[in-house]
């Protein structure tokens, strides 16, 4: 009886992190500026998935946004700065770690590539997709913050529990 | 650009915030008409500009390798893969109702895809052929 009970603790515990996991929303107190000027050319990525020291790296360098020139006024970027420090991955998301890469790319990290490694290559190079940084090619309800692998439907038709 | 604002500001006065795609039009075609007297705004010149290939970027040699050829069609960002909503204003009623977004993506992709940053002309003439586009 005892065992059942932690069996059925864990497996409610277990259920929970895998949920907490699926959800990325963007926090509500975002500054309007992040989603206008994060989230035109790619999706506003989720500030947990980069640690602050990362985030750094990225704004000091937004002349060269991975080949785009993506400066903004001074104001502007720091506001971003600031709100993707407040929410970078710490905590529960610690666990994404650093990003190899100059700037470095959230799509690098151990955590985001082990997530991600039943992904056959072809995916990554559908023209539908075009590489890893496009989330809602699999993700229908990324821009919600919605990750859940039920929801994964890859081009070509395969679903993410397959 | 300089006098964009200036220009607007007498076309907008007394109305709410919004800009509308004419008016924008409008403002930049009496910027080129300074230095070009009685120049009109021509979508025909507009769509010519759009379809060009100016071949300076590798990864966005024209317009349309993210807008694509039909303007009235969603597009898809070259590099991300990202949905881009169409630049057609009979399909996406959201385009060229803001002075400052609308300043803002014409110096970073004229820059990016002509290699230069656009003449009030062009801007006129691009936004005559998206509200003309169907």
């Amino acid at each position: 009886m005892k065992m059942l009970r932690s069996a059925l603790l864990l497996a409610i515990v277990c259920a929970s992190t895998a949920a907490f996991a699926d959800r990325m929303p963007i926090p509500a107190n975002a500054p309007p500026a992040f989603k206008a000027e994060c989230g035109s050319c790619h999706l506003a990525f989720p500030p947990q998935l980069l640690t602050a020291d990362d985030w750094h790296r990225v704004m000091a360098t937004l002349d060269h946004h991975y080949g785009d020139n993506a400066s903004l006024d001074e104001k502007t970027r720091k506001t971003i700065e600031e709100f993707l420090f407040r929410n970078s991955a710490s905590g529960y998301w610690s666990k994404v770690g650093p990003a190899p890469g100059n700037p470095p790319r959230l799509t690098s990290t151990t955590w985001f590539q082990r997530r991600h490694h039943e992904v056959p290559n072809t995916v990554w190079q559908d023209k539908r997709v075009k590489g890893a940084a496009n989330c809602a090619a699999c993700h229908p309800r990324a821009e919600q913050g919605s990750f859940s692998e039920h929801e994964v439907t890859m081009p070509g038709g395969r679903r993410g529990e397959d | 650009m300089k006098l964009i604002y200036p220009l607007l500001l007498a076309a907008i006065v007394g109305s709410a915030n919004a800009e509308t795609p004419k008016q924008l039009a409008d403002a930049y075609s009496s910027e080129a008409a300074t230095q070009s007297a009685g120049f009109k705004p021509s979508g025909q010149r507009g769509g010519a500009f759009f379809a060009k290939h100016f071949a300076v970027s590798e990864r966005m040699p024209a317009c349309t390798s993210c807008h694509t050829e039909q303007a009235a069609q969603p597009g898809r960002h070259a590099v991300t893969g990202k949905e881009i909503k169409p630049m057609a204003v009979a399909a996406n009623s959201e385009r060229f109702t803001d002075l400052a977004k609308v300043e803002k993506w014409f110096r970073r992709n004229c820059k990016e895809v002509v290699g230069r940053e656009c003449t009030a002309g062009e801007k006129a003439d691009f936004i005559q052929f998206a509200m003309e586009s169907r």
